[in-house]
């Protein structure tokens, strides 16, 4: 069973939430961080990383002395990431995809692919927990195929939880395709349900069934719980707002090390959602 | 005219509360929400939309399955697992051909090498932006549609937009929302621009993604500084931040305390300016204070 979890709005709780299901489950549980951008689940887990390795996108590098500079290249790069004037080719390696159609498309065969890291992987243990997480290079703009890279490492056997990263754009896209379940966190403020309301868009899109867990569920209104209620979502669990949470979370402390009686809610939660 | 980005990093960290009051505190701007992923600040600047556009920034293959003899070609080309030969076959397509449109990056490599031209490559409408007035002036948004991508190119055109009206009304600053994250969003909210307010939070996450965001800004040589939101959760934390950017030579501009005010301020739909005197409010005029400073 594939879990993911995610958020629409950063900040809800959702790597406490992924982080504490994990800890929680007596099932082999493999934990993949595909928040790429900021990885922070192994804050929580404190992985031993056993394994490393870099991931590359394909990017053109033109040999000039076949280069004709006719142009087709840079016509065919849906992403403007080719420019070629009169007697040079210019390469913007920040906005290529590496989908390699220039070098397939090149009439003169001047292109050839090269290998550019965006990112690493890191494959680890925390206990009982196969722990993958992936960290993009500073600077680099395209995190999907690094997430996509992450999932490959997906094995049937184990409940698979993914922490996904927050908006509603391809990085979330890419971390939630395929689970068997999303689980989405919220907050009760005007923008928790606003970012809520967006990301359900989103999991209907894709026709993955859902619920919702609402963080610091007394700090602000009710609308989030009248929203889930007119709009048959399940509730699947609230966390009320209480300080030893947020200080165990600020010392990297998860939940139910702070709050014992956490285990078992999460536990619950988990037998909710797989129907066991 | 001058821009100033607010970004995090990590979300939830009290970004666009801090960017709302300055659009109480800042005379003659114009304001912009570059989150378009998850667009909030219109909740507390309630703005009356003046015009309404059409975004659309990318294409999505689409195939006619009346034209295509199944070569196969498209599938071996695609290195975005987005077409596959499709398991329910009809009578007429005995192996009919689908391509999934959120697979598809719009790259056009299938469209370009199939013999039998039964692919094309179509618009794909991938959000609205919007120019708006609100009682503290003109302010330009957007919503990204749902499971759309170039969410940085919607960005780019957010920002170009809040430019032109600057300077057709001669405004001397834009005040930018920025999204969560070092991604290309945040690579296009940052670019170019004057200078950067990282807000962060004294918790492990918080400082590791606060390192993250400078890297990047400092990549990018945006000048930047720092704010601490809900320090007092857990000082010692605090002290660590202090110690980095100081090591870092990047000023900590101002910590402001934890107050459920600001969540008060939030559910009310107020800016926490317009919504309270206390001390929260009073910690962040002295930053937008400073912040003038440093802009002039």
């Amino acid at each position: 069973m594939i879990i993911s979890v995610a958020s629409g709005k950063g900040g809800t709780g959702k790597t406490t939430v992924a982080v504490n299901l994990a800890l929680s489950l007596d099932e082999k549980v493999q934990f993949l961080d595909c928040d790429v951008e900021e990885p922070n689940a192994h804050i929580f887990l404190t992985p031993e990383i056993k394994k490393k390795h870099s991931v590359n996108i394909l990017i053109p590098k033109i040999d000039e002395s076949r280069c004709t500079y006719c142009g087709k290249c840079s016509e065919i790069c849906a992403y403007h990431a080719i420019a070629v004037l009169p007697k040079s080719v210019m390469i913007f390696e920040q906005l290529c995809h590496g989908c390699g159609g220039c070098s397939l498309l090149c009439p003169e065969k001047a292109i050839e692919e090269v290998c550019k890291e965006i990112g690493i992987i890191q494959i680890g243990k925390s206990k009982k927990i196969e722990f993958i997480n992936g960290k993009l290079n500073v600077g680099e703009a395209m995190s999907p195929p690094l997430i996509r890279a992450v999932k490959k490492n997906i094995t049937d056997e184990k409940v698979v939880i993914i922490d996904a990263p927050p908006g509603t754009s391809c990085p979330v896209i890419e971390s939630i395709k395929g689970s068997n379940y999303c689980i989405l966190v919220t907050e009760p403020t005007p923008f928790g349900l606003n970012d809520l309301v967006l990301a359900v868009e989103v999991i209907r899109k894709l026709k993955i069934p859902f619920g919702v867990v609402i963080n610091r569920s007394d700090i602000g209104d009710e609308e989030v719980e009248k929203y889930c209620h007119k709009e048959n979502i399940p509730v699947l669990m609230e966390i009320p707002f209480d300080r030893k949470i947020a200080e165990a979370y600020s010392r990297g402390i998860p939940v139910i090390e702070a709050i014992l009686e956490y285990k078992k809610k999460f536990q619950e939660l988990y037998k909710n959602i797989s129907g066991d | 005219m001058k821009q100033l980005v607010v970004i995090s990093g990590k979300g939830g960290t009290g970004k666009t509360v801090i960017t709302a009051a300055f659009a109480s505190l800042a005379q003659n701007k114009v304001m912009a929400d570059c989150d378009v992923d998850a667009a909030d600040l219109h909740i507390l600047l309630e703005p009356k939309i003046l015009e309404k556009h059409q975004f659309t920034g990318g294409k999505t293959a689409v195939i006619n399955n009346e034209k295509c003899n199944q070569c196969g070609n498209c599938i071996k080309v695609c290195r975005f697992d987005a077409i596959s030969l499709n398991p329910q076959s009809t009578i007429h397509n005995p192996q009919s051909v689908s391509i999934d449109s959120i697979s598809c990056e719009g790259c056009g490599v299938c469209f370009h090498i199939c013999p039998k031209m039964a692919i094309k490559m179509e618009d794909n409408l991938s959000g609205e932006w919007f120019i708006s007035e609100t009682k503290y002036g003109p302010f330009v948004h957007a919503k990204l549609g749902i499971a759309e991508e170039n969410s940085g190119k919607l960005v780019t055109a957010v920002r170009q937009n809040a430019k032109l009206i600057a300077e057709k009304e001669n405004r001397d600053l834009i005040i930018i929302d920025g999204p969560p994250g070092i991604g290309c969003p945040v690579i296009s909210s940052i670019t170019g621009a004057d200078y950067v307010l990282i807000v962060t939070e004294p918790t492990l996450s918080g400082i590791h993604d606060m390192v993250r965001v400078i890297e990047l800004a400092q990549h990018f040589r945006v000048r930047i500084c720092v704010v601490i939101n809900k320090y007092d959760l857990n000082i010692e934390m605090t002290k660590k931040i202090e110690n980095y950017c100081k090591i870092s030579k990047i000023s900590v501009m101002e910590k402001i305390i934890y107050d459920s005010v600001v969540t008060e301020s939030v559910v009310n739909k107020k800016t926490i300016i317009e919504y309270s005197n206390g001390k929260v409010a009073r910690q962040i005029k002295n930053v937008w204070e400073a912040i003038q400073n440093e802009l002039n």
